[in-house]
């Protein structure tokens, strides 16, 4: 439980800071350019490592159970370009679909 | 107040009621994610002080799944590092003594930065601020819903409620394809936790997978 506030309490100060660091940098100075680079591509790198160990990881095993179904039917729901809460509502109907008759 | 300053608050609110709307469905999800982990009062807490939905999924994902709270504070941050340069985008236009300008870059939010940012004449502090306040409140609101309603579901994993997280960073994954070699970057980034999630401790695999970032530095 102390785990949870700590991190509920650490992300809320670095995202403040982050947040109040652009504004108070003023003065003209501008990052370098190979900082906005990198910045702009973790977030893709990110959130593929999250798809994919929420997906297949199970601790420290890849395992594939009925959540690579949830993932497989929210795939066709962005391909659709579904609103991001019908994404996840498809996943979770898929994922419960597959759990129910296996 | 001149009256254009005063149009573009009003035209900022319109805009952060539709924002807001959007940000309740996805605290809703957060909520029902989040509680079973942190019980009823953390997941609120968590979206009235971060106020970053990305990052607060992210960081819940890899508590889930065992991980430390520095890792999940670390890999929480990545998912913030675009404020970065958003924030310094909007500094053009936030006025006054250093603490005012900190505090309105909270304010800081992904559809209220796109909306000022396409202002005529500049980015607008005015679009900004009052595209942000709906959301807020409404934000908290969610996850407050999600939080009781959830609970009231039953269990999670029956529901597929698990398949929520993957599904949820695949849609937002979606949106950051468009800009160039980020889908180099998502691949690179995916065989990396991927292939080290046998070899270490839940959460760590995500954080270094943020090393595929390092690809925008080549020409």
């Amino acid at each position: 439980m102390s785990a949870v506030w700590a991190a509920i309490g650490g992300l809320a100060l670095t995202t403040a800071a982050i947040k109040a660091a652009g504004p108070l940098a003023l003065g003209g100075r501008e990052l370098p350019r190979g900082a906005y680079a990198v910045i702009g591509l973790l977030a893709p790198a990110l959130l593929a490592a999250l798809v994919l160990t929420e997906t297949f990881a199970r601790e420290q095993e890849l395992t594939v159970d009925a959540r690579a179904a949830g993932l497989a039917c929210a795939g066709v729901a962005v391909v659709l370009r579904a609103p991001l809460l019908v994404t996840v509502l498809v996943a979770a109907v898929g994922a419960a679909a597959v759990r129910a008759v296996t | 107040m001149s009256g254009g300053t005063l149009a573009r608050y009003q035209r900022g609110l319109r805009a952060g009621v539709g924002f807001g709307l959007a940000a309740f469905v996805v605290g809703v999800s957060f909520g029902v994610l989040a509680q079973p982990l942190m019980g009823s009062v953390a997941p609120i807490v968590m979206s009235a002080v971060v106020f970053a939905g990305a990052s607060q999924f992210g960081a819940t994902a890899v508590l889930v799944a065992g991980g430390d709270a520095v890792t999940a504070i670390a890999a929480g941050t990545m998912l913030n590092a675009r404020f970065l340069p958003m924030g310094v985008a909007a500094a053009t236009a936030l006025r006054g003594r250093p603490l005012r300008r900190a505090l309105e870059g909270q304010l800081n939010v992904d559809a209220s930065w796109a909306l000022a940012a396409r202002a005529e004449g500049g980015f607008s502090r005015e679009l900004m601020l009052g595209a942000t306040l709906p959301q807020y409140p409404l934000w908290i609101a969610g996850t407050a819903v999600g939080v009781f309603g959830g609970s009231a579901l039953g269990d999670p994993a029956s529901l597929g409620l698990d398949a929520i997280f993957p599904a949820f960073f695949l849609g937002l994954l979606a949106a950051e394809l468009e800009q160039p070699r980020a889908a180099a970057a998502a691949l690179l980034g995916g065989a990396i936790a991927l292939s080290l999630t046998p070899l270490l401790p839940p959460g760590l695999p995500v954080l270094l997978a943020s090393a595929a970032a390092l690809i925008g530095l080549r020409r």
